[in-house]
């Protein structure tokens, strides 16, 4: 977790592990990383998905992006069509909502270069100090939104 | 057309990932970004197990000329840290911590079928070309 201070919320907090949901996200994570480390090995590409739906939908996009992108649709689908995988949790959002956070999502990776995944997981692996600052900064902008949404002012 | 495939299966793969690590649950996201209430640290592992798998490849890419099925290994090679990167990351962890949505879940949650995420990809899209517009992007 990047916000400082997490752990001096302790009066409040609660700290929960469900039990499997630790073991599937070290061995989802480490799907991304293969994936991620296969993509720069064999592709020569980094997966930074803000960067590849930007690049897939400006003029002189090309090809290995939208074959990225359709892996991705393809997973989602293949998830909701075998396990009923179909994701929970949008339905208390509004479309409305989700239009804004999409569009600050795609302005500010824009300018901030990366992503969960681009400065995330392909910048820290990569030792860049520059993606780490973005993480950190993300992260607490991310974490004081919640808070303020779910707690107020 | 062989680059084309090995991406598809690189989305496949990553898509996956995304899937098995809680990542396409907004709900679960918000509440691992949630550190004041019940905290479910689950999310943390899928960026440690991420980086550490990816982390050996980086290293071999660095040293590397060409990939496998590309004449170059294109690595960043930005490293300003400055108010566009520290003002960007903070509108994007915005609209991260409204939605639950990241735009790599928000394409396989797309897929999936849910509208509100492609609602979500749809306009971030768009954000980036307005990006561009309003700051002329390099």
């Amino acid at each position: 977790m990047g916000g400082g201070g997490d752990f001096g919320y302790s009066a409040a907090m609660t700290i929960i592990f469900v039990p499997k949901q630790l073991e599937l996200s070290l061995l989802g994570g480490a799907l991304i990383g293969a994936a991620a480390g296969g993509l720069l090995l064999v592709n020569g590409r980094i997966a930074g998905i803000s960067g590849i739906l930007s690049a897939a939908t400006a003029r002189g996009t090309q090809g290995w992006q939208w074959a990225f992108l359709a892996g991705m649709l393809a997973a989602g689908a293949s998830a909701a069509l075998v396990g009923g995988h179909v994701p929970v949790g949008l339905d208390g959002e509004s479309l409305p909502l989700l239009a804004g956070a999409g569009l600050l999502a795609g302005l500010g990776t824009r300018l901030s270069g990366g992503c969960t995944s681009g400065h995330g997981v392909c910048g820290l692996a990569r030792l860049s100090p520059r993606s780490l600052v973005a993480v950190l900064t993300f992260m607490l902008a991310a974490g004081v939104t919640v808070f303020i949404e779910r707690h107020g002012l | 057309m062989r680059a084309l495939l090995t991406a598809f299966g690189f989305g496949l793969l990553f898509g996956a990932g995304l899937v098995v690590s809680g990542m396409t649950d907004p709900n679960r996201v918000k509440a691992f970004l949630d550190v004041s209430g019940v905290w479910n640290p689950a999310l943390a592992l899928v960026m440690g197990g991420a980086v550490g798998v990816a982390l050996p490849a980086f290293a071999y890419a660095k040293r590397r000329q060409h990939a496998l099925l590309h004449d170059k290994i294109n690595l960043p090679t930005r490293t300003s840290i400055d108010a566009r990167l520290l003002g960007g990351a903070a509108v994007f962890g915005v609209g991260w911590g409204l939605s639950g949505i990241c735009p790599g879940p928000g394409i396989v949650m797309a897929g999936a079928g849910a509208l509100g995420a492609a609602v979500f990809v749809l306009t971030s899209a768009l954000g980036a070309r307005l990006a561009d517009w309003l700051f002329k992007a390099g």
